[in-house]
This record gives C-alpha cells, structure tokens and sequence, in this order.
C-alpha cells in the first residue's frame, strides 16, 4: 500500500438495485479494435461527483439505474451523490444530493428511488480502485468487458488518489425537463432520408421505450423512411448519433454503443444534450431540433 | 472522397471502396493530425474524431483534401448505390432461430501445433498472424452449392488468399479480413445462428473472420481455431488490427468434408 497512510477502505454493497456499474471516464481511442469508449452516460454528473468529492476527473464512480443502492462503508470518507435526484439516508439520516457528505465508519447509505431522471452516480472520494481493464474501470455492457455490474455481497475497494481538498459544497442540481428537446447536428447519413422524414425529426415527440439501455435510447414515434434502400456498409457510429434502423424508429447510441454500424444515422445529438437523452425514462417524450450552430462546428452566429 | 460530419467531435470520410478506405487510414494513422483522438475504419469509411479544443472540422477538411490522391483512387460512387459491403456478423433484425446444420468434423479436430500459434501484431507494421484452422465447419456444403466449388476447393482457395485486416467491429476483436477469393464471396447466412461458438472462422462477402467469443452470428462457418484473437489479459489484447496481415494455415484432418 502507498499513500498518505489515510485508510482508505471498501465499500461493501448490500443491494445493488436494478443495475449498478462502475464507470469513469471510458476508453477512448480503442474503437479501431472493436473496443467502444463506454463509461458513464451522463458524464457531466460522474465529473460533478468527483469534483464535490475532490477526486481526479479520471476517478471511478458507480452509476445507479432507478437507484436503489444500499451500501456499507467500512472507513470515515466522504461521498457525493449527484444525477437523477433520489431520496437519500445515511445511517439512517437524511441527506442531500450535489455536495459532500462526511461518512462514518459503518456508515449505512440507503439510496430511494429517482422520481425523475434514471441515472445515479455515486463519487466516493479516493475512487473506487477495482482493477482497470485496457486503462478504465467502466462496465462496457455491450461488450461485457470491465468490472461486473454489483451485486449484493461485492466489496469494492476504495483507492487513496486525490486531488486537493474538496472546494465545492454545493453544486446546482442538474434540469430534469418532462419534454427535453435535443439540438441534432444533421449527418452523416441525412442524405439517406427522404426530405419528409428529416422535417419528421424536427416536428414530431419521440417516446421513449423500455428497451433502453446503456447502448442506447430506443424510441417510438412516426417511422423515419429512407430514400435510398440499399445495405449501408458498416461505417463507425458516435455517442449521440440518431440511428434509423428498417423500422424507422429511431435510437440514440448512449456510451456502451457498437463501434460500428450497418443503419444510417440521420444526425447526431450534440455533447452537452446527451445527458437530457441518457436520462430519459420510459414512456418520456423527447424532441429534436437543429442545433443552434453551423454544421462545421463553430457557431452559428 | 467526401467528407461528412458527424456530430461536434468527428467527420466521417467516405471514399469509393475497400482499398481506399484502408489506405486513408493508414496514412493518417502514421501521420495523426493534431488534436485527432481517434482513427476508425470500416469499409467506405474513416471516421476522425477529434478533441474540438485542439482541432477542428474546418482544419482537419485543409488537411484531407491536401492529401494527395491514392494510388488506386476512384471516382465516388453515387451515394445512392453503394456497394453491398461489410455486413455485421450478426444480422439485426433478423433473429430467425439458427437453421440446423450438420457439423462434418474430421477426426477429433485437435492438433498439438494449434496450441502453439505464432504471430503477433505491433503497432506500426503489424507482423503477419498465422491463424491455424481447423476446417470443418458447418458451412462448407452450403457454400459449396452456393459457389459451386467443393469443400476443398473452397479450403484451398481460403489458404490462398493474400488476407489483412481491414477494419474491427461488431465485437471487441473482432476483424474484417478482406482479400477473400471472389470465388467465395456470397452474402452471409439468411438465418443467422442464435450462437457461433469462439474461434469460429467464417466468411461473408469479401471479408474472413474469426469470432473472438461465443456470439450471434450470420456469416457462413468454414472452421475453427484455438489461436486466441482476442484476450484481455494479454497486451494488446486484439491480435488482428487493421493492417495485419493473415495467413490462414489448415491443421487437424479435415478429409471428411463433403468428400
């Protein structure tokens, strides 16, 4: 062991909830060998718990789906729980989302479920330390590749990398809109669409299914037709990247997505809009509009 | 070659076919252009993501279209007739349970030389992979009436090939070999199996593949090898990155296919 001496500790999970994974920041640059990024879909939470944690921005954290977390801390440390707002106790006491939290050694953390949004992360300060596989720490769900989603009994042991002393206490709590609108960049494959379905797109709510999933967001609404018919050869796909396939209803690739695929993608949901699309439940509607900026990526205006 | 965007941290470039779309990516994974964070090719495609507060679209356009012309390059084909190409092993959509197949296995399959796979893949010039194969698999009669070679024909034009990895996909590991004999290019599978088992050696169109781990699939079974393609715990991990050069070798007693 190395470090500041500090005990670092474990967490001990009692009850996983529906889905519970590690997920830091991914594995970028491994798509060229079938290898998709993945980690956290909503990256700006996972950031955020960190941050109020004071941990590196590489740190990872466990990413709840509908909550329903109960774990045991083993040491004094200290947790952030940010993401898809949820009723939280600790030992018993109820605490808040969006800033740091003192734990106590046998520290009890009951988390409720989300009355909105699906995502959950939990930041641990020093991190959860299981072993990295091809440099991340994420559950690649598609892939079955990084640390087996939680189970009840699992130890997770907690790592001794921080950054300073958390300076944040209080962070804003993230929007959670009932009907989110989605700015798309059109491409690559709009050309693909008759013009009737692109004016679809920008017109009509998608609802969200129950299929959805890390990989992506499966919605239903009114199909999107394709002009041109023949089997598109497998091209990469991006987070965010609105896939058609025969169908016509279309899915939002989330991090666990293919790295390649067969379908066209009419267009892409910008960055910072992904999270609203990674946080949609079932049953949600959603829409889509043209992102305000010009096609090359510097602004419109 | 056209350039497309694709959301605000990739483009997309689209060139005429196969060989061009290899030979862009490795031009620019030799010479990665600043602020490039990632290079991932496919069959008509790279795909350039890019960190935009480093690069971007405007400069990374400059930099392709001053590359000069491939050796093989070729007028785009029209956007609306592209090549039936590279399709994904397994076939979305069409989970139609696996059609039942005879398994014609010559003797108990195993070669100690299997065991001993040679070959590796660097970085920048991948050394060539010599893959052992068994080849026995379930598929040889099928492509026999569909090509209207026999089995061994089909295995001796499978050894032949002068094979590489054009691109990754579908799985982690798992590679798109091109350089398949044109007399053993058919469309894959109409009913995808439910499972391939690993190491399942398979062709569709004009690729080769070797599935890294149990998996649904729809590509047409010639074989299978114990030489591991992709593996974790190793460093690298995938065996068959694109530009490897592949040497498909038949080991184990094989005589019993369609003989």
């Amino acid at each position: 062991m190395t470090g500041s001496g500090e005990p670092s500790g474990e967490i001990a999970i009692v009850a996983s909830g529906p889905l519970a994974t590690v997920q830091d920041l991914g594995r970028p640059g491994l798509a060229h060998l079938g290898i998709t990024r993945s980690g956290a879909v909503d990256r700006p939470s996972l950031l955020l718990a960190n941050r109020l944690v004071g941990n590196l921005t590489g740190a990872a954290a466990i990413e709840l789906t509908y909550g329903g977390l109960i774990a045991r801390f083993t040491h004094p440390g200290m947790i952030a729980v940010t993401g898809a707002p949820c009723p939280l106790e600790l030992s018993g006491r109820e605490i808040g989302m969006y800033a740091p939290v003192d734990v106590q050694a046998g520290a009890l953390l009951r988390v409720g479920t989300p009355a909105r949004g699906v995502r959950t992360y939990l930041g641990i300060r020093g991190g959860v330390d299981v072993p990295a596989v091809l440099g991340s720490r994420s559950r690649d769900t598609l892939a079955g590749i990084g640390p087996e989603p939680l189970v009840a009994g699992a130890r997770l042991p907690l790592g001794r990398e921080k950054s300073d002393p958390p300076t944040v206490d209080l962070a804003p709590h993230a929007r959670y809109v009932d009907e989110p609108e989605l700015q798309v960049l059109s491409g690559p494959r709009a050309d693909w669409f008759a013009t009737e379905a692109v004016s679809t797109l920008w017109t009509k709510t998608y609802e969200v299914t129950t299929d959805s999933d890390r990989v992506g967001v499966r919605l239903r609404g009114p199909a999107m037709h394709r002009r041109i018919t023949a089997e598109l050869p497998s091209e990469a796909v991006v987070a965010g990247g609105i896939q058609i396939p025969p169908s016509g209803q279309p899915v939002i690739f989330l991090a666990d997505h293919p790295v390649t695929g067969g379908y066209p993608v009419l267009g892409v949901v910008v960055a910072e809009d992904l999270p609203l699309a990674a946080q949609c439940r079932p049953g949600q509607r959603l829409r889509f509009r043209p992102a305000r900026r010009a096609v090359n990526g510097l602004p419109a205006h | 070659m056209r350039i497309l965007p694709c959301g605000d941290e990739a483009l997309l470039v689209e060139v005429a076919n196969l060989r061009e779309a290899e030979d862009l990516y490795g031009r620019l994974r030799r010479d990665p252009p600043p602020g490039v964070t990632d290079l991932v090719p496919a069959a008509r495609t790279v795909l350039i993501a890019f960190d935009p507060a480093a690069t971007g679209p405007a400069r990374l356009r400059a930099l392709l279209h001053g590359l000069s012309p491939a050796p093989a390059d070729r007028e785009p084909q029209p956007v609306d007739a592209p090549a039936p190409d590279a399709p994904a092993p397994d076939a979305p959509g069409r989970d139609t349970p696996a059609a039942s197949c005879a398994v014609v296995a010559g003797g108990d399959g195993r070669d100690p030389a299997a065991a001993n796979p040679i070959g590796t893949a660097a970085a920048d010039s991948p050394a060539t992979v010599t893959i052992p194969v068994r080849y026995d698999g379930p598929d040889l009669d099928d492509l026999a009436r569909l090509t209207g070679l026999t089995p061994a024909q089909i295995i001796g034009r499978h050894l032949q090939g002068q094979h590489r990895v054009a691109f990754c996909g579908f799985a982690p590991g798992f590679a798109y070999i091109a350089g398949l004999d044109p007399g053993l290019r058919v469309p894959r599978r109409d009913s995808p199996r439910t499972r391939v088992p690993a190491g399942a050696v398979a062709i569709a169109d004009e690729f080769s593949g070797v599935y890294p781990r149990a998996s649904p699939g729809g590509w047409h079974l010639i074989g299978q090898t114990d030489l591991a393609v992709f593996d974790l715990t190793r460093d690298p991990p995938a065996l068959l990155v694109p530009g490897t050069p592949v040497r498909f070798v038949a080991v184990g007693v094989a005589q019993a296919v369609g003989a």
